[in-house]
């Protein structure tokens, strides 16, 4: 039994076969659902209704999917580039936190106008985003050291780092019972989308984000670079590309779209940091970023997808008593069979 | 100053920094043996995970201490067969394949905790492995009261530490894997089947990394809850960096991190409330990165690493 390399691919397969994967994720999460003892028909139907049954679960399904969309956009240029950025999860946290300072000082000084106030916040979560990920970038270049397992171990530092500081100087001291930091001022709050609900205009500047990644890499000379760089960098660097310079840009942009989900979910959602700010966007998002195949207008479906598997599974799982890490399970299992469908539409199995 | 000296003096502190050591050991190790073959194991945090769970969740239904440590052995081994399918057979990406493997084992092992265990207020407990005196040798002060009442695991973790330099340095199958992990198309040549040799590597690797997990809760400690490996997976890749994919070395390295980890939280004791405790907790992934740094340059890295193998195809 061998692979081989498909001489050509039907276009079709290449929306059939993720779609296929996830059937098939599904599938494998019915059984443990039944394991569950709760009807798998019965959970899914559940799962639809409580992620898009009525006005408020569609707007709680979008605001879940906006710091995804920019998570998984994040993870999906950096892979392109082959620069395996692990580290959104800690690039969200520390803009927050950055995001909560900047945002809590501002109203005490009353140094820009509500207008003003919120695009600088966004830009300086994105910063201090990037810079997060330029330190990683900058050990791979001088030393050569692998950014995986640095911006891995930078996620659990940075969230020790948070926790400090909201157990001690930017602890607000108003609120009682666990720790969380001082508070944005209210003009600093994105405006909501739909009265009433918690969905903000967040969720257009995530959607604006990927149509400019997508321009960016289908329409710039960078966006070629990095292109080039992923595929294969000995041939790039030959071709002139300044590998190490495409690189920091592309660090640039991953964690600052990293970055800027985190200041969005603060100013847009919660109004201060906790530590269970992100229940793993940054993980997600690196899910998200493979089901769509790393296109970054696919990046929107794919957190779509996996939004509406987190919100749906919440009612689902009160009702039927299946425990709500289903929902973890079934993101997981989508991401492992898109991986094996992408890599069946290029090869395929020969006796 | 002097309480430092007192920290570095007493028994106690030398003893958990062997216990401290041994999941890392098993973990390094399985790493390890998967990167010399040429495979990247990053689903190791998650078969971490699954291997404290299933282990944890077999003792507490049977009570046989040993016949957890053989659940979590067997089930690493089939998450092993999984990353081996993934990356060996279909040449997936090992970084992204390694991710999902780690995402499915933490995640089912929440899930399947949970699926036994429903919530209660706090986590139930077992009787953990308790620490086995070797006669004569623990009267020894001191170096007896570290080194020879530990529990049977971390005895195991270090004659396995053994075992596997010598079987990598010296026997025909340790120079198979080596081969396979620097150049497959000569492991070919020479009559070897590089993909099964990966394959079978990986499996075994990544049961030994299942039984650093179980070691957390069948001896460390005596119950299962989310999160409590707690990125040790990923500390394991970086020191198999660290010990330049050389199993003695790991276990200098392992002790050497288990050493500052014991002593941050004796010092944090005694520091009392003069620094945050999140300070101390960080050395770890700190001192992680500082040894990535030192040695990444120096280290002698298998040269496949990372590159799926594909028959007929350079």
């Amino acid at each position: 039994m061998r692979l081989e390399r498909r001489a050509s691919v039907p276009p079709i397969l290449y929306v059939a076969a993720p779609l296929a994967a996830v059937m098939v994720a599904l599938a494998i999460s019915g059984a443990l659902i039944a394991l569950a003892g709760a009807s798998v028909p019965e959970a899914y139907r559940r799962m639809a209704i409580g992620a898009f049954g009525s006005r408020l679960a569609i707007t709680e399904t979008l605001t879940r999917a906006t710091p995804l969309i920019l998570t998984g956009l994040a993870a999906a240029v950096a892979f392109r580039a082959r620069l395996w950025n692990i580290g959104a999860e800690g690039q969200f946290y520390i803009a927050a936190l950055a995001t909560a300072a900047l945002g809590g000082a501002a109203s005490a000084g009353g140094l820009l106008p509500g207008p003003l106030l919120i695009p600088f916040l966004m830009i300086c979560g994105a910063a201090v985003g990037a810079m997060l990920l330029l330190a990683p970038l900058a050990l791979r270049l001088r030393f050569g050291v692998d950014e995986v397992v640095v911006t891995l171990l930078l996620n659990f530092v940075v969230l020790l780092f948070v926790s400090m500081m909201i157990d001690g100087p930017l602890r607000d001291r108003m609120a009682f019972g666990w720790p969380q930091s001082v508070r944005v001022s209210p003009e600093a709050a994105l405006p909501k989308l739909w009265q009433g609900t918690r969905l903000h205009v967040g969720l257009l500047v995530a959607v604006a984000m990927s149509v400019v990644v997508w321009i960016i890499q289908s329409r710039t000379a960078f966006g070629l670079e990095a292109k080039a760089a992923g595929f294969n960098p000995r041939a790039a660097a030959f071709a002139g590309v300044p590998i190490p310079k495409v690189l920091v840009g592309v660090a640039c942009l991953s964690g600052g779209l990293a970055g800027l989900a985190g200041a969005i979910e603060v100013m847009g959602v919660k109004g201060y940091v906790t530590t269970d700010l992100s229940p793993g966007f940054g993980y997600a998002g690196i899910v998200v970023a493979m089901l769509a195949a790393l296109n970054p207008i696919g990046v929107v479906a794919a957190s779509l997808f996996v939004a509406a598997t987190f919100v749906g599974v919440d009612g689902m799982s009160r009702a039927l008593k299946v425990p709500s890490f289903i929902a973890d399970v079934t993101v997981a299992l989508s991401l492992l069979c898109v991986l094996v469908a992408l890599t069946l539409v290029t090869y395929r199995i020969r006796r | 100053m002097s309480e430092t000296l007192d920290i570095l003096a007493s028994a106690s502190l030398w003893a958990a920094v062997l216990r401290i050591a041994t999941p890392l050991l098993f973990g390094v190790l399985g790493a390890l043996l998967c990167e010399r073959s040429g495979v990247l194991n990053l689903g190791i945090e998650g078969i971490m995970t699954f291997g404290a769970m299933i282990a944890w969740l077999t003792v507490f239904k049977t009570g046989d201490l040993w016949f957890g440590l053989a659940a979590a052995l067997a089930c690493g081994a089939l998450f092993g067969l999984l990353h081996g399918g993934l990356t060996v057979v279909l040449g997936l990406s090992q970084h992204v394949a390694g991710l999902g493997v780690t995402l499915l084992g933490s995640s089912l092992s929440y899930y399947l905790y949970r699926l036994a265990i429903p919530v209660s207020g706090s986590p139930p407990t077992i009787t953990p492995f308790q620490p086995l005196k070797i006669p004569l040798l623990s009267d020894i002060p001191l170096l007896g009261e570290a080194l020879f009442s530990q529990t049977a695991p971390t005895y195991l973790a270090i004659l396995l530490t053994l075992a596997v330099a010598y079987a990598l340095a010296k026997t025909p199958l340790g120079l198979a894997i080596r081969l396979v992990g620097e150049n497959p198309h000569a492991a070919e040549a020479q009559g070897l089947d590089p993909i099964r040799l990966r394959i079978g590597v990986v499996a075994f690797g990544s049961a030994l990394m299942a039984l650093g997990g179980a070691f957390l809760t069948t001896a460390a400690f005596n119950s299962f809850f989310p999160t409590m490996v707690q990125g040790r997976g990923w500390v394991c890749i970086a020191l198999v960096v660290f010990a330049s994919w050389m199993p003695l070395r790991a276990l200098g390295g392992a002790l050497l991190f288990a050493f500052f980890d014991a002593f941050q939280l004796r010092l944090q004791h005694v520091t009392g409330k003069a620094a945050p405790y999140q300070l101390f907790l960080m050395i770890p992934y700190l001192m992680s990165i500082a040894a990535l740094v030192v040695f990444a340059r120096r280290a002698k890295v298998p040269q496949a690493l990372m590159q799926p193998y594909r028959r007929g195809e350079r």
